[in-house]
C-alpha cells in the first residue's frame, strides 16, 4: 500500500451481493441437472438412511409397547398398604370402600374396575355332593373369593359356559358362584343348565358360569367365585381387600396417580397402587444394536456422498478456469470466486438434505404401511437433515472452493477454454 | 484531458530457466479517450502487457498508473476492484459460460461492480444490440458462430462501462462487414470518453486506430501510424 496517496477511497469496492451468491448457486447446480442428481445420490442414501432408521426405530419402538405389553401397560391394582394383601384378611380395617367399583369406572381411561376379597370360610371345604364325605375324597380345599361384578372384565377372563353373576346378585345376596376352570374339574362340575349345586361346609352355592381362563389373576382359575354382598351375607367378609383395573392403552400411569385419592380421598396414603413401569423404560435397548448398525451405515454413506460431492466440486473447478479467471477479470475478489463454489456445493447438499429427509419420511410411512404400525417420527428429524446436508455439502467444498480462490487470474485466463 | 495509462519502465521477467522477458522497460501514456493499437509477431509479449495493462498481473519493475493510481501499491482486492469498475476485457479466448444464455453471459460481466439487479438485463440487451446480436438473447454459446461469440464478448465487455477497454484479436473470427460493424462501434464508443487499447494482426483494424505500437521481443516501439 502506498502510504502517500489516500488511493483506496477512489476505489469501487467489488461486491457479491448475496442473491446474486444464491442465483449463481442454483443455476450452477442446474446447469448440468444430470450430474448434479448423480452427485448428491451419496448424500441423499446417507440422509434417507438416517432419518428411516430414526423413524423405523422410534415407529417400532411404540409398537412393542402397544402390542406386547399391551396387558402390563394397562394394568393398575391396589391394595391396602398395612397388611399382606388379601391373602391375609384382617377385616373392617381395609380403606377400599365397597363402591370401589364405581368410584373408580367415573374415572376417565378406565376400562373396567372390579374388587376381590378372600373370603374366611374358617376352613370349610368345598365339595359337589351334599354328604360329608368321611374320606374326604369329594371335599377340597378350595379358595373362595367374594369379587364385584366388574372385576371378571378386569382381570380380562373368558367364560368357558354359563354366565357371571350382576350387581342384582350381590344386591340380593344370592348364593350363587362362578368358579375356576381347575376347581370345575376337581368338583366334577361341567354344565351349569342344571343349575348344579356346590357347598361350602354347610353353605349352598348355586354354580352359574365356568371360568375358562383368567389372563390377570391365574389364581382363580382354582377358586369360587361369589359376589360382594352373598360373601357378606354368608360368611361375613369385611370390605374389600384389593382392587384390579383394566386402563386404556397409555392410562395406566394416569389412572395409578388417579386411583388412590379416588377410593379413599382422606387417607390415599393407605393404599399401595401398582402400575405397570414406564413405557419409555420399555421400548429402549430391544433394538438398539440393529439402529446403530443402520446408523452407522448412514454415517458413511454421507461421508462417501460429501467426498462424491467435494470430487466434483473440484472437477468443476478444474473445467471452469476460464470462467474463474473472466470472473476475476470482471471484479470478482478470491473470497466471491470461494463464496461461490461454497455455495454451489452447500446447495448440491441442501438439495441432498431435503430429497433424502422426503424420501426418508416416505419410506418410514412405507415400512409402517406394510407392517399395519403407526407411523412415528420426531419432527426435528427431517428438518434437521435438510441443513444438515447443506453442512455436509459446505465442507465437501472447502477444499474446491480454495482452489479456484488461488487460481492466479492471468494462470486462469491462459489455461481456460 | 486526463492520462488514462502511465508505464514508467515497466518489466515483466517471467521465472523460469531461463526466465522470459515477456516485456522490456516499457514507456507508454495514453490519454483518455485514446485509441491505441498494438501489434507485433507472436511471443512478443503483447498480450502480457494487455494483462498489466487490465491489472491481472503486476510488473516486475517499474510503475504503472492507471486514472493516476499506482496499481503497484495496492492490494489484491483493491487491484480487482479497480479493474472491475475501471476495465473491460476482450480476451483471445473468449470465455463465455457454455450453460448460460447470451445475455446472461453478458451480465456475468455486470455482477461484481455495483450494477444493480434490476438494470442488469436491460444495459446487457442494450450492449448486445450495438454489436448486432438482438436475435440471440436466448441462445447459449454453443449455438453460435465463432463471430457471434466474439461479439457476445465484446457485448459483454462493453456493458459494464469502462473506462478502459483492453481487447486482444477482437476482430480475428469476424468477417469483413462484421468486423466494419465492430470499428464502428469503436469509434462511437471512443467519442463518450473511452479509451481503447486493441492487439491486432489486422492492418485493417490498426489503420483505424490514432497510434499504432509495435511489441518486438518485449520492446514497445511507436510505428508509424499510416
Ligand atoms: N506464465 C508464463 N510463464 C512463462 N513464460 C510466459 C508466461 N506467460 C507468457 N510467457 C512468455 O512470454 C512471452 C510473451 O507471451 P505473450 O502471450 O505476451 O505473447 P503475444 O505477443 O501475446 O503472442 P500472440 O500474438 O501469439 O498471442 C512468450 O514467449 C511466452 O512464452
Ligand atoms: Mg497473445
Amino acid at each position: 500500500m502506498s502510504a502517500v496517496q489516500p488511493l483506496e477511497h477512489r476505489i469501487v469496492k467489488s461486491r457479491f451481493a448475496l442473491s446474486d451468491l444464491v442465483a449463481e448457486a442454483f443455476s450452477g447446480m442446474l446447469a448440468r441437472p444430470g450430474r448434479t442428481m448423480l452427485t448428491i445420490l451419496g448424500t441423499v442414501l446417507g440422509v434417507v438412511a438416517v432419518v428411516a432408521t430414526l423413524g423405523i426405530a422410534k415407529t417400532s419402538g411404540n409398537q412393542i409397547v402397544s402390542r406386547t405389553d399391551e396387558l402390563s401397560a394397562t394394568s393398575v391394582s391396589v391394595s391396602n398398604r398395612s397388611e399382606g394383601g388379601f391373602r391375609s384378611p384382617s377385616n373392617n380395617v381395609s380403606s377400599i370402600p365397597w363402591d370401589a367399583e364405581d368410584r373408580l369406572t367415573r374415572l376417565n381411561g378406565v376400562v373396567a374396575a372390579g374388587t376381590m376379597t378372600r373370603v374366611d370360610t374358617s376352613g370349610s371345604l368345598v365339595s359337589s355332593v351334599p354328604i360329608n364325605d368321611p374320606l374326604g375324597q369329594s371335599e377340597f380345599a378350595i379358595d373362595v373369593v367374594a369379587t364385584s361384578p366388574g372385576l371378571f372384565e378386569a382381570v380380562l377372563s373368558e367364560l368357558s359356559t354359563g354366565r357371571y353373576f350382576d350387581e342384582g346378585h350381590s344386591i340380593r345376596n344370592e348364593p350363587v358362584a362362578v368358579i375356576g376352570s381347575g376347581a370345575a374339574t376337581r368338583l366334577n362340575v361341567t354344565r351349569v343348565d342344571q343349575q348344579p349345586a356346590i357347598f361350602v361346609g354347610d353353605t349352598t352355592l348355586v354354580v352359574i358360569g365356568i371360568l375358562d381362563d383368567v389372563a390377570r389373576e391365574p389364581s382363580l382359575i382354582n377358586s369360587v367365585i361369589i359376589p360382594n354382598g352373598t360373601a357378606n351375607a354368608l360368611f361375613g367378609t369385611g370390605a374389600p381387600a384389593e382392587v384390579h383395573i383394566l386402563t386404556e392403552l397409555g392410562a395406566a400411569q394416569l389412572i395409578g396417580d388417579q386411583a388412590a385419592v379416588a377410593l379413599s380421598p382422606n387417607e390415599p396414603e393407605t393404599l399401595r397402587v401398582s402400575v405397570p413401569p414406564e413405557p419409555r423404560i420399555l421400548k429402549s435397548g430391544l433394538q438398539d444394536d440393529v439402529n446403530s448398525q443402520f446408523l452407522i451405515l448412514g454415517g458413511i454413506s454421507l461421508l462417501v456422498g460429501a467426498i462424491g460431492i467435494a470430487n466434483v466440486t473440484l472437477v468443476s473447478v478444474l473445467e471452469r478456469v476460464g470462467e474463474i479467471g473472466l470472473r476475476r477479470a470482471t471484479g470478482a475478489r478470491r473470497r466471491h470466486i470461494a463464496a461461490q463454489f461454497l455455495a454451489e456445493s452447500a446447495a448440491m447438499g441442501l438439495v441432498g438434505g431435503i430429497i433424502g429427509a422426503s424420501l426418508g419420511v416416505l419410506v418410514i410411512v412405507a415400512v409402517s404401511a406394510q407392517r399395519q404400525w403407526t407411523p412415528v417420527l420426531d419432527l426435528y428429524v427431517p428438518l434437521l437433515a435438510v441443513p444438515g446436508g447443506a453442512v455436509i455439502g459446505l465442507i465437501a467444498g472447502l477444499y474446491p472452493s480454495w482452489r479456484a480462490s488461488s487460481l492466479e487470474p492471468v494462470d486462469a485466463l491462459r489455461g481456460g477454454t | 484531458m486526463s492520462a488514462v495509462v502511465e508505464l514508467a519502465g515497466v518489466g515483466r521477467t517471467f521465472a523460469g530457466s531461463p526466465p522470459v522477458e515477456a516485456v522490456r522497460d516499457a514507456d507508454l501514456v495514453v490519454e483518455e479517450g485514446g485509441y491505441v493499437a498494438i501489434v507485433g509477431p507472436s511471443g512478443s509479449g503483447k498480450s502480457t502487457l494487455l494483462h498489466i495493462l487490465g491489472c491481472l498481473d503486476t510488473p516486475t519493475s517499474g510503475s504503472y498508473r492507471l486514472r493516476g493510481i499506482d496499481v503497484g501499491g495496492l492490494s489484491d482486492g483493491d487491484r480487482t476492484s479497480l479493474r472491475g469498475a475501471e476495465v473491460g476485457f476482450v480476451f483471445q479466448a473468449f470465455h463465455l459460460l457454455p450453460y448460460r444464455s447470451v445475455i446472461e453471459n453478458v451480465m456475468t460481466g455486470l455482477v461484481y461492480n455495483r450494477t444493480p439487479r434490476r438494470v442488469r438485463r436491460e444495459r446487457s440487451r442494450q450492449a448486445l444490440e450495438r454489436v448486432g446480436l438482438s436475435h440471440r438473447l436466448d441462445f447459449t454459446p454453443r449455438q453460435l458462430s465463432g463471430g457471434e461469440r466474439q461479439r457476445v464478448a465484446v457485448a459483454r465487455a462493453i456493458a459494464a462501462q469502462p473506462s478502459l477497454l483492453l481487447c486482444d484479436e477482437p476482430t480475428g473470427n469476424l468477417d469483413t462487414r462484421t468486423t466494419s460493424a465492430i470499428l464502428d462501434l469503436f469509434d462511437e464508443l471512443r467519442t463518450d470518453g473511452l479509451t481503447l487499447m486493441v492487439i491486432t494482426h489486422e492492418e485493417r483494424v490498426s489503420q483505424r486506430a490514432e497510434r499504432r505500437i509495435e511489441m518486438i521481443d518485449g520492446f514497445l516501439g511507436e510505428a508509424e501510424s499510416s
